[in-house]
């Protein structure tokens, strides 16, 4: 068996919710899963035994060469803050973390942003940017973040963003095993680095306020059964993620916990320009349609089926819980 | 001689610590906390509509995040006039109940135990045994408790949608109505954690657990099962290393009272300074001085501000030190359970004052307190009844949400101005467990706790006993720099 791949997990301006998150993966042992795809862990700042100087070396040889780096992960976005100093996070010997992962990435055969902040800036890029955030290679939707958008590792990727707030575990797992395994390349990302893996759905697909949706019978508050994009909010037609084909926490995704999907994968999320539970809206219809469906048919559709919704549909988009069954009907032909 | 040496980063805590220790006579004379990382979060909650808030928080931190979406949902009821009905405040119960006690398990096998694995160890009698169990990464502990957590996460999956970073937790109860298989299911889930924590980590009944009312009765207990089950190994291990005499700090406790069924709550609020005190909140003030912070006053939190000022003289850490009427204060899991007049945790206090055996005994002790309570929980909850009571438009108003995350106290304090968020302050645990020194030059509780901790003078790194200390607060810089 080939040698296994050197990873290296690092955390700047974040929350750490992508490792808390990556820790309910449902397998047998999460270190033992990614031994079995060729990974070994080298350090991470929440799991391994090494603190201070022992980290400090692992990270040093690292940089040097004196370890092969195979897969840089970072959690939490690049703090560039104070003027571009990148003092607002210092990491080991009081190096700016800035300058450390810049350092790492020039040496690193794959680079991976976990989380929206890594890939993006995220959640802490938000508002007036206070610690001037950015992602590894994208500042919203902007290529280039700290390492530019000519960066490629020495893999020839660009940086792998396994965009997420936080990130599926499964989505972790699987793109670190495509990458171990070689099968990840240019073509399994999208156009904004994203693995195809998990990025090539929409939150939509799967959502169980399915029914609701076809028949444009809405939520109007929450903990509402109805569906979510015509007064709450909900991003779900739009935003590229598989929440609602496997599930989070074995039996959850963000529809099914009640709550509007607010497209946590994409650049920019943080700053919806409305407010997060509130559908923006013209004339009375939502500003943003469902992805590649056409305006006028969307308009002609919805109309057609509320004024063809099912009482019981109707009733219980409003309830929090079916005040009307389905009737019980005979489904066999005879 | 006195010698200086700066240690960290320190890892298994959630988020960047870093500790300054000034050592003579192979003692820490002094320590300096500093926290390197600034966020800035309620920067950019300013101008937000006030619900959105309940994105923003819990993206504070992945450990504590619904601790901080239900502190949140708090100071926003707070400022609507609203209050969950009961199902709403039953389920918001349940989730917070599920990450305390999912934080306090990884704290445990994940973050603490591991230390004892350490060379520095290799002499001790149980060495071999704790290495095989405990060692980060291979130990085999991990097998056992990484998916139970995980199965136990499941919780989160039906209440809350995914965990971290929920939004099932409203100002008005809980978006996410439970229906029956559901409550069936949550309640199976219950039960298979239970067995875990009955066989694995206590080797007893939870009852049996909760019930153990002194130190004596502790080391009774212990002695049969010293090698059976998880916290047993801890103790007999924390007594052959006198862990009791380590990490002493101020005796002097805060809770803001966990866990409220509407009238009361499960563990009360209160302070604890030689006996129980009430807590009066309007007493605390964020003590800037030795902040990176803009500013010299120190501010209650509704007033208070906070605006990075990177080259300010003196200062060392980008936390604040918040202080209770004038004075530091402890919390966490010791807190709430010396507020709650246990009797275990008020003996161990009472003989050797807060330490790295207290802090453990009282986090573990409350998963033997909570999970019960969980499961009646459950059966209270009645499908049908409402979950959760629409928002109220706010033009103008304050807001607070005090509530316990695993770690301890956390507040928020919101200003509403036309609509809109004025000013969003949050009190973190850690902020209190890890604050730099205050005005008067007194040093936070971390700060007091590595006062005279052992620490040979000619090694760089990071003494062994330093470390137990640290970790045994549980720390979240990530909730502190916010």
């Amino acid at each position: 068996m080939s040698e296994p791949l050197n990873l290296l997990w690092l955390q700047s301006g974040g929350c750490g919710g992508c490792t808390l998150s990556l820790l309910n993966a449902d397998c047998h042992n999460l270190f033992d899963t990614l031994a079995g795809c060729g990974i070994r862990l080298l350090w991470h700042p929440s799991l391994s035994e090494q603190s201070a100087q022992e980290a400090r070396k692992i990270l040093e040889d690292c940089a040097s060469g004196a370890t092969r780096l195979d897969i840089l992960c970072l959690e939490g976005a690049v703090l560039r803050g104070p003027h571009g100093s990148g003092g607002f996070h210092r990491s080991a010997g009081n190096e700016p973390m800035m300058a450390l992962l810049e350092r790492l990435a020039r040496v690193a055969r794959h680079t991976v942003a976990v989380g929206s902040c890594a890939a993006f800036g995220g959640v802490t890029s938000g508002g007036c940017n206070p610690a001037d955030a950015c992602g590894l290679q994208f500042e919203t939707d902007t290529p280039g973040g700290l390492l530019g958008k000519d960066y490629r590792a020495a893999d020839g990727l660009p940086v792998v963003n396994i965009a997420g707030c936080p990130t599926h575990p499964n989505w972790v797992i699987e793109s670190l095993a495509a990458l171990a395994s070689g099968l990840l390349n240019e073509h399994g990302l999208d156009s904004l680095q994203r693995p195809r893996l998990y990025a090539d759905h929409l939150v939509h697909h799967g959502c169980t306020r399915n029914e609701y949706y076809e028949f444009k019978a809405s939520a109007h508050k929450p903990s509402d059964l109805g569906c979510l994009m015509e007064n709450m909010g909900c991003k779900g037609t739009q935003a590229h993620a598989d929440c609602n084909i496997r599930l989070w926490n074995g039996e959850g995704s963000c529809t099914r916990g009640g709550y509007a999907c607010v497209s946590c994968t994409e650049p920019g999320f943080e700053e919806p320009g409305h407010p997060f539970a509130e559908t923006p809206k013209f004339a009375g219809i939502p500003i943003a349609l469902p992805t590649d469906m056409p305006k006028a048919w969307f308009l002609a559709l919805a109309s057609l089926s509320k004024s063809a919704t099912p009482k019981r549909v109707k009733q219980n988009a409003e309830a929090d819980h079916q005040v009307v069954t389905p009737a019980v009907k005979r489904t066999r032909w005879k | 001689m006195t010698s200086r040496r700066v240690v960290g980063p320190f890892n298994r805590v959630e988020g960047d610590l870093e500790v300054t220790l000034e050592i003579a006579d192979g003692r820490v004379g002094a320590a300096y906390v500093n926290s390197p990382m600034y966020r800035g979060f309620e920067q950019i909650l300013q101008g937000k509509h006030p619900l959105d808030a309940l994105v923003y928080v819990p993206r504070i931190c992945g450990i504590c995040s619904v601790a901080q979406s239900a502190a949140a949902a708090l100071a926003l009821a707070d400022a609507m006039g609203l209050q969950a009905p009961d199902n709403g405040r039953l389920a918001a119960n349940l989730t917070l109940a599920a990450e305390n006690l999912a934080d306090h398990l990884s704290h445990f096998y994940l973050f603490f135990m591991p230390d004892f694995a350490r060379e520095a160890y290799r002499d001790r009698s149980w060495f071999a045994a704790t290495e095989a169990r405990f060692k980060a990464v291979t130990g085999s502990a991990t097998t056992d408790a990484l998916p139970v957590r995980a199965k136990f996460m499941h919780l989160m999956g039906y209440l809350a949608g995914k965990w971290p970073h929920t939004l099932s937790l409203q100002p008005g109860g809980s978006a996410r109505p439970l229906e029956q298989a559901e409550l069936l299911w949550i309640a199976i889930l219950l039960a298979e954690f239970r067995t875990f924590l009955e066989r694995t980590l206590f080797g007893d009944r939870l009852e049996a657990v909760a019930a153990l009312d002194s130190e004596a009765a502790l080391l009774r207990w212990l002695e049969p099962r010293a090698a059976q089950a998880d916290l047993p190994r801890f103790l007999a291990l924390a007594y052959d290393l006198q862990l009791h005499r380590l990490g002493h700090a101020t005796d002097r406790f805060m809770s803001y009272g966990a866990y409220h069924d509407g009238n009361a709550a499960l563990f009360p609020a209160g302070v604890w300074d030689g006996g129980l005190q009430a807590l009066d909140v309007s007493s605390i003030r964020e003590d800037i001085s030795h902040s990176w912070m803009d500013g010299d006053v120190a501010l209650a939190p509704a007033e208070g501000h906070t605006l990075p000022q990177p080259d300010k003289l003196g200062a060392y850490s980008w936390c604040k030190a918040p202080r209770l009427g004038g004075r530091v204060v402890e919390t966490g899991a010791l807190a709430r359970q010396m507020m709650a007049g246990h009797p275990l945790v008020r003996d161990l206090v009472a003989r050797h004052g807060g330490s790295v055996t207290a802090r453990v005994v009282a986090r573990l002790l409350e998963i033997a307190l909570v999970l019960p309570q969980m499961e009646r929980w459950v059966k209270e909850i009645r499908p049908g009844a409402p979950f959760c009571l629409p928002d109220l438009p706010v033009r103008s108003a304050h807001g607070v949400g005090l509530v316990e995350a695993a770690r301890g106290s956390l507040g928020h304090w919101l200003e509403v101005r036309d609509g809109k968020l004025h000013n969003y302050q949050i009190i973190a645990p850690t902020t209190w467990n890890f604050s730099p020194r205050d005005a008067a030059g007194e040093p936070g509780a971390l700060e007091q706790a590595l006062v005279g901790v052992a620490a040979a003078a000619q090694s760089d790194d990071a003494p062994v006993a330093v470390q137990h200390v640290v970790r045994s607060f549980d720390p979240c810089m990530v909730c502190t720099v916010h």
